[in-house]
């Protein structure tokens, strides 16, 4: 089954080309993206059964041994945010297709988005420090492009700042790649593993705080996280909801792969990403109660919600790191679906600023419930997802003793409640201001869109139902996160 | 490790450091072009420095003081990233100007709040200072 662990990054690739090649003919370009993003999660699922069955998985590229060749390799972690972020790819690209204008005019958009799909599977399975930035540039590269596809004069101007401070962090990569290749001789992940214990330690803390800032660009958390809040809300509703869900995650992702593969306990920066965590939690959601604009909302809490994820690492405890990874996987689904149903608000109510809406429960309740569930489980409150993941972090917090910073994740746990109420009481409380586009049908927005929203809160719901046996694996990955060998022996043999 | 490079990669950094800094988005570009040679040089110096171009032939000796290929390999790939990357921000940049006929880079929408804000602020404070001064006259003339 090693053959396919390359699929969920050649088959978008294949995709895109094919794709490019039709580029005039609508229905055949999402028919295309459609069955190859289908395709590629069915390889993802595929992966995670093999990696659950059969431990960490490898592959070289062209059969180059390590840690010369190019390395694939999915353990637990990367299996699972395999398959979530597959799952998310094609759900949003279904949401896409039911929206009216998404991609009219723009045959760009659908090979352009499956490259994004094949740099985010190429970020989460590489074994190769080089090749993780050639993932992350593929990602990013994709997403400047949808990000500024409109051309419209807000987009122009946030994009740039976008792609500017993206650009910087690149080069910061390259230079951390010179470092530690300079240091160590080599860029194999498995390889330095085992190096990077040999260096003297002011080197190696330096090394890991270096690649702390370069992915923290990535992963908004404070005080890098400016370029988030200012650039996601103005792309069209399905490109800012893939981004919300994935690509700050993807951040995360390698936060944690380097945290915690190649620096050894003694050089870990605990404490550093704790306090990052705890004000990357606040910053963010005061940031989010200051704002009027629902995609602005969501946005911050973006940000403050990574903080929960950096907290969960900070502690470098087996309960942490399970909490971390159960964390990461919720928030791709809920902050996708966030997203998606604040589209629908968008297109129902013709706005997004709280202000200009109102109402809208009494017109559409069917999206008034898509809002709801997504947004409680956001605040954790019980029984919802959001609730498991959260309780997991606070309890692994409260044993390694950690007050200050559970305190604060409790706090900023009631303020994302606040925030989100506002948000509910803007839109679909109160009177309708009028001015709005007319609604038209039981689900006020076309059936694609509004089932394709559903599927991802039922998947959320489905993480809350099965939170035992995910609670399980999340604790098995944190296993293999916390003691590389079985990642080691799986690449080097 | 060759000092002249060394020095040159730093010198590359700093410009590029004060270029990115600047207000106008042509300066930050050719400022990230600068970085990005910086740390393409940092690359290489990352390497063994300087030996035989490493081409493998059939006898085992030839690989022998070869240079080390990899950072070359590396440096050659960041090369054509971060030029595709500013390609398409000389476009944006392009973009920009034939909307707005300028190329400073923009208030995000946050500044402009704050730079309302503080307008609104000030008006009031002058309308507050005018009103008393009107207030004081009419006493002083009462």
């Amino acid at each position: 089954m090693r053959w396919l662990l390359p699929a969920p990054i050649v088959l978008p690739l294949l995709g895109a080309a094919l794709s490019m090649a039709v580029a005039g003919r609508r229905p055949l370009q999402r028919s295309i993206g459609v069955l190859i993003l289908l395709a590629s999660t069915a390889a993802s699922v595929a992966i995670l059964v093999e990696v659950e069955a059969h431990g960490v998985q490898s592959v070289q590229a062209g059969a180059w041994e390590a840690p010369i060749g190019i390395t694939l390799v999915a353990d637990l972690f990367s299996a699972m945010l395999l398959v979530v972020g597959n799952l998310m790819v094609l759900a949003v690209l279904v949401y896409s297709l039911g929206q009216p204008d998404a991609d009219r005019h723009q045959p760009a958009f659908h090979p352009v988005y499956l490259v994004l799909a094949a740099g985010v599977s190429a970020s989460f399975i590489t074994g190769d420090l080089f090749n993780l930035f050639v993932a992350f540039e593929m990602m990013l590269i994709a997403s400047y492009v949808l990000i500024t596809m409109g051309g419209t004069r807000a987009q122009i101007r946030s994009g740039i700042t976008y792609v500017v401070i993206s650009l910087l962090a690149s080069v910061l990569f390259i230079t951390a790649v010179a470092f530690i290749y300079a240091a160590t001789g080599t860029v194999n992940m498995a390889d330095l593993s085992q190096r990077v214990g040999e260096l003297p330690d002011g080197l190696r803390t330096a090394l890991a705080l270096l690649l702390i800032v370069v992915f923290g660009v990535k992963a908004a958390i404070f005080p890098l996280f400016s370029w988030l809040p200012d650039s996601y809300p103005t792309a069209p509703t399905p490109v800012t909801a893939i981004f919300a869900g994935l690509l700050t995650k993807v951040g995360i992702y390698a936060i944690i792969r380097t945290q915690t593969l190649l620096f050894p306990p003694d050089s870990r920066a605990g404490t550093v990403l704790l306090v990052v965590a705890a004000l990357t939690m606040a910053v963010g959601v005061l940031g989010a109660i200051a704002q009027d604009d629902i995609k602005r909302i969501l946005s911050f809490h973006i940000v403050s919600q990574i903080g929960y994820m950096v907290f969960g690492l900070g502690l470098f405890t087996l309960a942490g790191l399970a909490g971390a990874v159960l964390y990461v996987i919720n928030q791709i689904v809920l902050k996708t679906a966030l997203f998606l149903a604040g589209g629908l608000i968008e297109h129902a109510g013709g706005d997004s600023q709280l202000s200009r809406l109102g109402g809208l429960v009494h017109r559409t309740p069917v999206i008034a419930a898509l809002f709801l569930l997504p947004a409680l489980s956001l605040a954790g409150i019980p029984p919802f997802s959001g609730f498991v993941a959260k309780l997991a972090l606070v309890e692994a917090g409260a044993d390694a003793g950690q007050w200050a910073v559970v305190a604060v994740s409790l706090a900023v746990s009631a303020l994302t409640l606040f925030s989100v109420t506002k948000i509910w009481g803007g839109t679909f409380w109160g009177d309708d201001p009028g001015g709005g586009p007319a609604v038209t049908g039981r689900l006020g927005a076309p059936t694609a869109m509004v089932a394709a929203t559903g599927a991802l809160v039922v998947l959320s719901l489905v993480i809350a139902v099965f939170a035992g046996p995910l609670w399980d694996l999340s604790e098995r990955a944190a296993v293999d996160l916390l003691d590389p060998s079985a990642y080691v022996e799986a690449v080097l043999g | 490790m060759n000092l002249t490079v060394a020095v040159l990669a730093g010198l590359l950094y700093a410009v590029g450091t004060w270029l990115v800094l600047q207000r106008r988005l042509t300066r930050i570009i050719i400022g990230l072009g600068m970085m990005g040679h910086g740390a393409n040089l940092l690359l290489l110096q990352a390497g063994d420095g300087r030996g035989r171009a490493p081409f493998v032939t059939d006898d085992p000796s030839s690989l022998a003081d070869t240079t080390d290929p990899l950072p070359q390999a590396l440096a050659l790939t960041a090369i054509v990233i971060t030029f595709g990357v500013t390609a398409l921000l000389l476009a944006l940049a392009y973009r920009s100007w034939v909307l707005t006929c300028d190329d400073l880079v923009e208030d995000d929408v946050e500044d402009r709040r704050i730079a309302r804000v503080d307008a609104l602020v000030r008006d009031r404070e002058v309308a507050d200072q005018a009103a008393a001064e009107a207030e004081r006259a009419s006493e002083e003339a009462g």
